[in-house]
């Protein structure tokens, strides 16, 4: 009888569904996987080592770029701990302008989940919906921060600064003038909280166009009906979290049972799965968008019925007004003392975790009383889904590696941190 | 949910004893447990009906190697005032061997964050590792499957051997690294630079060629400033 041996198959890092730099060493029998062996650290940056050696308001940035497309999610983790930690609270504006683009980082990272998802499947058209309306959101973290992407817009003790006045406009360009730039520009007229009202109003029919193409969609369902399965007990021993455990059917989710920034106050549901498969965890993704969005709609109400302040009175940790500067020097040596030295944090240690889009981020923080940290610990949701994925594809397809990878929602910026 | 009577620590004390010590800070519940119990404990805390811990959140390690000192001594002032300077060994610019514990006794401790669903309550686990020049504490893949990547990081990382784990490799730093990168004595600009050699023809690594620096002085303060900041902050809400 002939021998037949195992394959081994190396499957990225520069693989266009390894989203990202995942090396995947696949041990196939035939078609079917045996094993599968991730290898990461390709993007490890030692972030958490990095953070140990600057002053704590200096590592804000980072947070940014480890889960960069949920960034604010990141920081909200991180912010937190370090509030925990002085034993500060933001005020109440700044927690619901928190609460807002914690959900507008949750729509963007769905979108941007479903869109590539769907392409690494052979569903294009969704991509560019999806980048559609991403493009949106980005104008408002722009507006908001000055960065599209890595906004470094939480600060300890509340927000950067407070929601602009005037929503930015397009401009007259060969490419688009006349009635097409006043349609652009319709949403834009008023403030950002215009905007957001206007675009949240539109948004849950731009869901259903997505559903419209997938949701019953043979092909989709072929690819993701009863691909990937995860038990409950499997979600809870191998550490998962967000739409991964709820897909499962398991209700938790820390805006709910451990409530954060506003999230008691506003009104919004847990979508479940059943079944624990691809199909169900892309269900529960699209229903949080739609519940991000009713969210983001509350939130909008709120700011809009309630200005104040976005930034604790405490020039110990927030600096004081360019104005305050240049008529008191106490404000001239908070100020001077603050962007030098930082401030410095009591001895202790915290973990703080938010819900982010991909499942539980934390970040655990010892101080030693200095005014950088003495260890700083983040805790990525990817990173345990990732860890598991030997788990859920043995016995699959090959191309089913594709399908899990994207439903596992992995970003390598948080997992080689 | 069913809440019971006694207190989380209450019942850590009671149901192991002397082994561990339960501390409350900031509303967080942290078990300092030996380094030889700690799988035991894990297990008890996952399947007793009192505690339910069923998802390991978080493992990693920590480096307690210089914790508390400073760069910047703002205590001793001369009659040119305080040193400005950047002066001895901060962390990170000394080399393993140079300098002797600071902190505590033992440099490497595990920290483990454990989540229970069913109380919806968080407790952090501390084990120190008994010998610091080769620390070693057992592994809990076998409590919870979640644990082995986090072990394999916290082995990359710092070292830490986690008995009974496995598959013990090296996860996030390169093929071939030599050291353990988040070791508080492993220079923050690392040891090794790489270039192309273009006479050879392939990647080379050389010691690195730049010097350490430090642009911000770690320091610590014990103000009544920060104090005063800090009721006050509390008092606006």
């Amino acid at each position: 009888m002939q021998e037949i041996r195992n394959y081994t198959m190396n499957f990225g890092p520069q693989h266009p569904a390894a989203h990202g730099v995942l090396r995947l060493v696949l041990e196939l029998d035939g078609e079917t996987i045996v094993r599968a062996d991730p290898h990461v650290g390709l993007l490890h940056r030692g972030t958490e080592k990095l953070a140990e050696s600057k002053p704590y308001n200096q590592s804000i940035g980072y947070m940014d770029r480890l889960d960069y497309v949920s960034m604010m999610c990141n920081e909200h983790a991180y912010v937190r701990a370090i509030e925990q930690l002085l034993g500060i609270e933001a005020p109440e504006r700044a927690q619901y302008i928190r609460t807002m683009f914690d959900e507008i980082t949750r729509i963007l990272n769905h979108l941007m989940w479903l869109g590539s998802n769907a392409l690494d499947l052979g569903a294009m058209t969704l991509f560019l919906y999806a980048f559609r309306e991403r493009e949106e959101l980005m104008d408002c973290y722009e507006a908001a921060s000055g960065a599209r992407l890595h906004a470094t817009y939480y600060r300890p003790g509340g927000v950067y600064r407070d929601l602009p006045e005037r929503m930015p406009q397009y401009k007259e360009h060969p490419w688009r003038k006349g009635a097409e730039l006043k349609r652009m520009n319709a949403w834009r007229e008023g403030s950002m909280l215009d905007f957001l009202d206007a675009f949240t109003a539109d948004f849950p029919s731009k869901i259903d166009e997505y559903e419209t193409l997938l949701t019953d969609n043979r092909i989709w369902k072929q690819r993701t009906v009863g691909i990937g399965v995860v038990s409950p007990e499997m979600a809870l021993a191998w550490g998962m979290s967000g739409p991964m455990l709820r897909g499962s059917g398991i209700a938790w989710d820390l805006r709910k049972k451990q409530p954060y920034a506003r999230y008691a106050e506003v009104d919004f549901d847990i979508p479940l799965g059943s079944n624990g498969d691809c199909y169900d965890r892309y269900l529960v993704r699209v229903e949080e968008m739609r519940q991000s969005n009713r969210i983001i709609r509350q939130c909008v109400q709120w700011l809009r019925a309630n200005p104040g302040p976005v930034m604790v009175r405490n020039f110990k940790v927030a600096p004081p007004s360019r104005e305050e500067m240049k008529d008191d020097m106490e404000a001239l040596i908070h100020h001077f003392k603050l962007f030098t030295e930082g401030y410095v944090v009591p001895e202790g240690e915290t973990y703080a975790a938010v819900e982010a889009p991909k499942g539980e981020f934390g970040a655990y923080i010892i101080s030693d009383g200095a005014n950088k940290p003495f260890r700083v610990k983040l805790r990525a949701p990817g990173f345990s889904h990732l860890s598991a994925i030997d788990e859920i594809v043995r016995g699959h397809m090959l191309p089913d590696v594709v399908a899990v990878i994207g439903t596992l929602d992995i970003v390598f910026g948080e997992i080689d941190r | 949910m069913s809440e019971p009577q006694a207190s989380l620590p209450e019942r850590l004390a009671a149901r192991f004893g002397e082994r561990v010590r339960a501390s409350t800070a900031l509303g967080q519940v942290t078990l300092e447990v030996p380094a030889e119990q700690l799988a035991e404990v894990a297990r008890a805390l996952r399947d007793e009906r009192d505690f339910r811990f069923e998802q390991m959140v978080d493992l990693c390690g920590v480096d307690y190697l210089g914790y508390g000192e400073v760069e910047w001594d703002t205590s001793d002032v001369s009659s040119q005032g305080f040193s400005r300077g950047v002066e001895g060994q901060g962390p990170g610019r000394f080399r393993r061997g140079e300098k002797a514990g600071g902190g505590g006794p033992r440099r490497f401790a595990v920290v483990v964050h454990l989540l229970s669903q069913a109380h919806n309550r968080r407790l952090r686990l501390r084990a120190f590792a008994p010998d610091d020049l080769l620390p070693t504490v057992p592994s809990l893949v076998g409590v919870w499957p979640a644990a082995t990547w986090f072990e394999r990081e916290a082995f990359d990382l710092y070292g830490i051997v986690f008995e009974g784990h496995p598959d013990l490799r090296r996860l996030l730093t390169d093929y071939g690294f030599v050291g353990h990168p988040f070791r508080k004595d492993f220079p923050l600009i690392g040891n090794v630079e790489v270039r192309y050699d273009a006479e050879k023809g392939r990647v080379v690594y050389e010691p690195v060629s730049i010097e350490p620096r430090v642009l911000v002085p770690r320091v610590v303060r014990h103000d009544s400033r920060y104090e005063q900041g800090r009721a006050e902050s509390q008092a606006q809400g």
